[in-house]
Parts: structure tokens; C-alpha cells; sequence
């Protein structure tokens, strides 16, 4: 029995297993092999030198330190432009995190956030975009509405005018009619 | 002083305007015409809403989320701060009569500010042109207009904190104010609407709300 065993082994003696293929960025056949990237916690990084033109496609969070022209799209996932990041595409993501500049569209199932010093040239759309003070956006920006009941929905600021705030100095005068004061 | 000096003192005097600087001072005050403006604006589905001023992201959410307005932000303080500095403020009105994109009529709400003061004459016009053409049959324009004439260099950021209130954000511009305009000018500024409401505030702010006759 134990020799039958031995006859199925090779002659050759330890077996040299063959090295598993190089890990590839599952989903995401955009990145270049240049793109250097780290696989750790399903986050992708483009580094500061890397160039990329053309369609970016991913299945997992990635942080753009580089330039990309073209377009991106991270349907499901976070998309963090960093500080030297440098796109001018078209970009779609759950979630888009500006910190460098941004030139083009971006629409986000779930937040667009510009922090200081981000930039934005372009029109953005997501049900919640916040824009630090500091950061430079031009474009148009379309939210989708809350539900919230037509009667509070012009009284929205509630919650702002909740904090103490120091008195507010009144108008000095009711409304004034225009033809009036001429 | 030595010649490098003085060399160093006449370069310093060609140089532009230094760039805006920090905010500088912040203070909150009423307002009266701004409930109106958004009592129309939430009268209408899908508003779209044109903001003249810096973007303050705090705006942008509380006009997005609560109203649902699709808003544009063109920040024209910046592009007369970038015109002054640049020294090319006579070609402000042919920049203005070109900046914007928008069709004819497709507008629902734009906010002013107190932009109109900082302009010249002609540059006004040429804005005031602008907003008359894009804004819809109905449609609203909010605009600040100062009674005294400050002697700071300040722009100011206005900053929604509810209904009845703004947060006065100011930071250092290129150049004051140019002119304080009589009601009568301001009117035949912006023909093309009529008055709806204007209130006198204690600080010495006019706000006015024009409507586009439908």
C-alpha cells in the first residue's frame, strides 16, 4: 500500500509547486500595469507619476493620486481623489471624496464630498453633496429633494436656528413700496 | 536706501491687488426678502436656481436637499476680483455679456446678492442684461444693494442659517464698493422685472425681490 503510493509520486522527488499568477485588481481591467496599487483592504491607490487615459472600471474603494482622463466608474464603490490627483473625466461612484481637481461631471449614488482645498469644474449629481469652506466648485450641483411634507418644506433651516445664536438685529421698517421712497 | 531699494518700491507699486485674503469678520443678520424668495422658489417643481456668489457649501445643501433645486454656482465676484487684478476691468462688460451658458428663460430663482454695487455702470448693465434674459416668466431675482458707502474692501459671503437670517462672511476683495444706487437706477437697471417686495434693513442693506412679469 505505502509502496503504491510511492509509485504515483514523480521520480523527480519534492514536487516545485508553481507560484500563483500575480494578484490582478478583480473587476478592475482599466488599471495599467504601471498603476502601482496595494491590495489591502480592497483599496487601490494610483500613485502620484502614473498617467491614465482612457475608461477606468473598478469593484473597489480607490484613491487617485495620479492623473486620469477619460471617464470612471466605481458604481458601488468610494472613489477618493487626493491631494495630487488630477482628473479631467467623467466620473461615476457610490461615494466621490475631492481633495485635488476634479474637470468634468461627477454623479454619486450616494455623497459627493469636496474638502478644503478640493476643486470641482462640473456639474454634480447625488442626493448628498457637501462642499467644505475653501474648496473651489464650479458647475451645477442637482440633489434630490427629502421627503419632506410640503408645509415644512420652506422652513428648513431648523435645526441651524436651534444653536444659540446672538440676537439678530430687526428691520428697521416694514416692507417698503419702491414707487414710494422715489 | 539703495538703488535696489528703490528699484524694489516702484515694482511693488505696478503690482496687482493682492489676492482675496481670509474671511475677516462674521456676523448674522435678518432678512426679510429671502422667505419670499424661497416661498416662490418651493412653489415650483424642480426649481432651478442660479447663485452669483462664492459657493458656500452649507447653501448648496439646504437649497439642494430641502428644496430640491438644481442651483449653478457662478462665482462673478471672483471673475471681477481676477478682472481687477488682472487690470483689465473695461473688458468686464463684453466678459459678462458672454459668461453664461444658461438659455433664454431658464431660470427660476437667481441669487444677486449685493454683486450690483461692487459693478460699474456699464458692467452692470451688461450682468443685468444677462440675469433679465435667463431668468423664466415668474421667476425671481434677490439682490442686496447698500445705502451708505463703506470704506472697506471687503466682499461678503452670505450664508443661509434659516429663513429669517444670514451669517455676514466677509473677506477682503480687490476693490470697494463703486457706487450706491438710487431706487430709481436700480430699477431702470433691471427693466425687464418689476419690484415684488423691498424692505430697508438697520444695517443699511436694501433687499429687493424682482419678479419677471409672466
Amino acid at each position: 500500500m505505502w509502496k503504491r503510493d510511492e509509485a504515483v509520486r514523480p521520480a523527480s522527488g519534492p514536487t516545485n509547486v508553481p507560484p500563483p499568477p500575480a494578484p490582478v485588481a478583480a473587476g478592475s481591467p482599466g488599471l495599467r500595469p504601471e498603476a502601482s496599487h496595494s491590495m489591502e483592504k480592497d483599496i487601490v491607490n494610483i500613485g502620484k507619476s502614473v498617467v491614465i487615459k482612457g475608461e477606468l472600471n473598478g469593484s473597489e474603494d480607490l484613491t487617485i493620486e495620479g492623473h486620469v482622463e477619460g471617464t470612471i466608474q466605481l458604481r458601488e464603490h468610494v472613489l477618493t481623489i487626493g491631494p495630487n490627483g488630477r482628473i479631467k473625466a467623467q466620473v461615476f461612484a457610490k461615494a466621490v471624496i475631492v481633495l485635488g481637481e476634479v474637470t468634468g461631471n461627477v454623479t454619486a449614488s450616494d455623497k459627493v464630498d469636496i474638502r478644503d482645498n478640493g476643486s470641482v469644474d462640473g456639474d454634480i449629481v447625488a442626493p448628498r453633496v457637501a462642499i467644505a469652506e475653501g474648496a473651489h466648485f464650479r458647475g451645477s450641483v442637482a440633489m434630490q429633494r427629502k421627503a419632506v411634507p410640503a408645509a415644512q418644506a420652506v422652513k428648513p433651516a431648523n435645526a441651524a436656528a436651534a444653536q444659540p445664536q446672538p440676537p439678530l438685529p430687526q428691520p428697521a421698517q416694514a416692507p417698503t413700496p419702491m414707487a414710494a421712497r422715489n | 536706501m539703495g538703488l535696489l531699494d528703490i528699484i524694489a518700491a516702484r515694482r511693488s507699486d505696478l503690482e496687482p491687488p493682492p489676492a482675496p485674503g481670509p474671511v475677516v469678520d462674521e456676523s448674522i443678520f435678518a432678512t426679510k426678502a429671502l422667505a419670499k424668495f424661497l416661498t416662490l422658489l418651493t412653489s415650483r417643481r424642480a426649481p432651478v436656481l442660479l447663485d452669483l456668489g462664492p459657493v458656500v457649501g452649507s447653501n448648496v445643501t439646504y437649497f439642494g436637499e430641502q428644496l430640491g433645486c438644481k442651483i449653478f454656482v457662478e462665482d462673478i465676484y471672483a471673475d471681477l476680483d481676477r478682472h481687477v487684478r488682472e487690470r483689465k476691468v473695461e473688458s468686464l462688460p463684453a466678459f459678462l455679456a458672454k459668461r453664461f451658458v444658461q438659455a433664454d428663460a431658464s431660470v427660476d430663482g437667481i441669487l444677486c446678492w449685493d454683486l450690483i454695487d461692487y459693478l460699474d455702470r456699464n458692467s452692470a448693465q451688461a450682468l443685468a442684461n444677462q440675469l433679465m434674459r435667463m431668468l423664466r416668466p415668474d421667476g425671481a431675482l434677490l439682490g442686496f444693494f447698500g445705502t451708505a458707502q463703506p470704506r472697506d474692501m471687503n466682499y461678503t459671503k452670505y450664508v443661509i442659517v434659516g429663513d429669517v437670517a444670514l451669517r455676514h462672511r466677509q473677506y477682503s476683495a480687490a476693490r470697494g464698493r463703486q457706487a450706491i444706487l438710487l431706487n430709481r437706477d436700480i430699477i431702470r437697471l433691471f427693466s425687464g422685472l418689476r419690484v415684488s417686495d423691498s424692505f430697508l434693513l438697520k444695517n443699511n442693506t436694501r433687499e429687493i425681490l424682482f419678479r419677471k412679469p409672466a
